[in-house]
């Protein structure tokens, strides 16, 4: 009998920390997918952000490190000029990318390193129990914005690869969703593309994944996958936003 | 070859990095340490290093945890406040082990202070400086020669204890232009980093990382481990200078600059029958505890003197280690200026009656 799907090899048989309908368990599966088909997993670093997905390197058989909150873009810088053959791979949340790390994320955009960023946007804060992220709605309700996020206030959420497109140095930047599994094809095939980049040394890539928290929406599963496709995409749309890689204009 | 040079000590620093095998620099602009990145930028270059700007401390900081990480000699250099951002990652290093070095030419503080030298930094180097149970190997040259050696010194104990080192100057010693012979690299045999990430090619992938969240009490393990290390190197590790101690009826304890203040005052003291002698911490931690304890035992000592280019911070470990076996003095300068040599001189001649 022919074996039409199994599990990842990078993926570690191992049972996850993250509450059901998460899209990181998603998101962990796509990548060790492409890390497979590429053949890198014996050249990969991850480096893992603090938040939710610290533990990345648990679940990827692949050498990983940590970085202290948002420091990620700057620990993959220094993985990746000191082993400019190696695959690295920055695997950021919201708040770790586009809060207390959007320097160190902007300068390495700017210097165009040589790595991978994948930016999961789930909205709000799950490790520490649902605060307001830099890519909260306006009106979303969490820890700290009970009466719903006030721009005037707390400021505009951050659309990241509209900022970063202003960048002249990124090759790739594209955002995807995993709310289904449409999506979640697109974004597998999103992040391959990234790695491929990379292989191929050609610059940097940025991949926004936007991504469920059903607990701390406080919502279903199923309920969350909806609210994002109604609420999320509006305001981060799915888009390549950037497209050099090989030579090519942006789209 | 012995050929000397003369050199500043900001470039004296690089050129003992290079010596050692350091071919990563990542570092941002702050007074009086600015020569070290310039310095750094185009030495790098000519040897296929890597120099690299960032755009801050705390992303320098990270930048060199990739390169540690990597198994690559690596180092960083601030002046005081770009050191306190630091801290975050140092702690960071210091609990994943991995080793670094980090040069402090320090200024004066509190704040932005000042760009004068000062020591004011010494309680921030030597009780680890970040949050949480850890020390780091603070070294405190005073000569230009001496801060280019210890950079050898201080990558063969980062390697050798998979900890981050300070190398601890100040404004005057990064400035200023004395004589150097280039050292010879160190022939100390460095345990092989086989726990650097390169990828898990024909091997069980490798995690470095700080967090220990489980089993229970993993974390306190792991502390625990880490606290022997720290106990080896306090054993082990301990370096100074004595100068003119045998007969000394007054011990000055002074590092890196005052220490050369205090040597003048020793001579001129000595000429006027007091007789004085200094105890120079070279590593001001694990600080010379056990040498100053012997001479607060001798008879003959009858008093120390702490000099500091702070407000007596060094002061308490002299204090520790004398045990309330004999008095200690403080005599010190703060925000950027360096001790008085007749200040000094008169307080000698106070403390020695």
């Amino acid at each position: 009998m022919k074996a039409v799907y199994k599990k990842p090899r990078t993926l570690r048989d191992t049972r996850m920390h993250y509450c059901p309908g998460c899209g990181h368990s998603i998101i962990h599966k796509i990548l060790s997918q492409n890390i497979d088909e590429l053949g890198i997993r014996e050249r990969t670093i991850i480096v893992a952000p603090v938040g939710c997905s610290v533990l990345i390197y648990n679940y990827l058989d692949c050498d990983g490190t940590e970085a202290a909150h948002g420091r990620a873009a700057a620990v993959a810088t220094g993985i990746k000029r000191a082993q400019p053959d190696r695959i690295v791979i920055s695997y950021q949340g919201d708040g770790d990318l586009a809060a207390i790390g959007i320097a160190e994320t902007i300068h390495a955009a700017n210097r165009g390193e040589k790595f991978s960023v994948i930016f999961v946007n789930n909205a709000i804060y799950g490790m520490t129990g649902g605060q307001m992220a830099p890519t909260t709605l306006a009106g979303q309700f969490t820890k700290t914005t009970p009466f719903g996020r006030d721009p005037e206030q707390a400021g505009q959420p951050l659309q990241m690869c509209e900022l970063l497109n202003q960048l002249v140095l990124p090759v790739y930047i594209e955002r995807v969703s995993v709310h289904n599994v449409k999506n979640i094809i697109r974004a597998k095939k999103a992040i391959k593309k990234a790695l491929q980049y990379q292989i191929d040394g050609t610059g940097y890539s940025f991949v926004e994944v936007l991504s469920m928290c059903p607990t701390n929406w406080g919502m279903t599963p199923q309920a969350s996958a909806g609210w994002l496709e109604e609420q999320m995409i509006p305001y981060y749309p799915l888009a390549v936003f950037r497209d050099r890689g090989k030579g090519g204009e942006s789209k | 070859m012995s050929e000397k040079v003369l050199m500043k000590g900001n470039e004296a620093l690089c050129e003992g990095a290079i010596v050692a095998g350091c071919r990563y620099y990542f570092g941002y602009p702050i007074t009086p340490q600015n020569e070290v990145p310039a310095y750094m930028a185009r030495r790098l270059s000519e040897i296929d290093g890597c120099f690299l700007q960032a755009e801050s401390e705390i992303s320098s900081i990270n930048m060199v945890w990739g390169a540690s990480v990597s198994g690559k000699r690596v180092m960083t250099s601030s002046s005081s406040p770009g050191i306190s951002l630091m801290q975050e990652g140092i702690s960071y290093l210091a609990g994943a082990e991995l080793p670094a070095v980090i040069v402090n030419i320090m200024r004066g503080g509190p704040g932005l202070g000042n760009i004068g030298p000062a020591q004011s930094d010494y309680y921030q180097a030597t009780r680890g400086g970040g949050h949480g149970d850890y020390r780091v190997i603070v070294l405190a040259p005073c000569t230009v020669q001496e801060i280019c050696n210890i950079m050898l010194d201080a990558f063969d104990l980062a390697d050798i204890y998979r900890t981050p080192v300070i190398v601890l100057g100040d404004g005057v010693l990064g400035q200023m232009t004395e004589p150097l012979v280039l050292p010879k690299p160190t022939t100390k045999e460095i345990p092989k980093n086989d726990w650097k990430l390169d990828g898990a090619k024909e091997r069980d992938s490798r995690i470095i990382m700080s967090l220990r969240l489980s089993p229970q009490g993993a974390l306190e393990q792991h502390n625990l481990r880490l606290q022997r290390k720290f106990d080896e190197i306090t054993t082990k590790e301990v370096k100074y200078e004595e100068y003119r101690l045998d007969d000394a009826e007054l011990v000055i304890v002074a590092f890196g600059t005052a220490s050369r203040v205090a040597k003048a005052c020793i001579l001129e003291a000595r000429e006027r029958g007091m007789k004085v002698g200094l105890l120079r911490p070279i590593t001001l931690w694990p600080f010379p505890a056990p040498v100053l304890e012997e001479l607060s035992s001798e008879k003959r000592v009858r008093a120390f003197l702490d000099v500091e280019m702070n407000l007596g911070q060094m002061i308490d470990d002299v204090k520790l280690a004398v045990n309330g076996n004999k008095e200690v003095f403080f005599y010190g300068r703060t925000g950027g200026m360096v001790p008085d040599k007749d200040e000094l001189l008169e307080k000698i001649g106070e403390v020695y009656g």
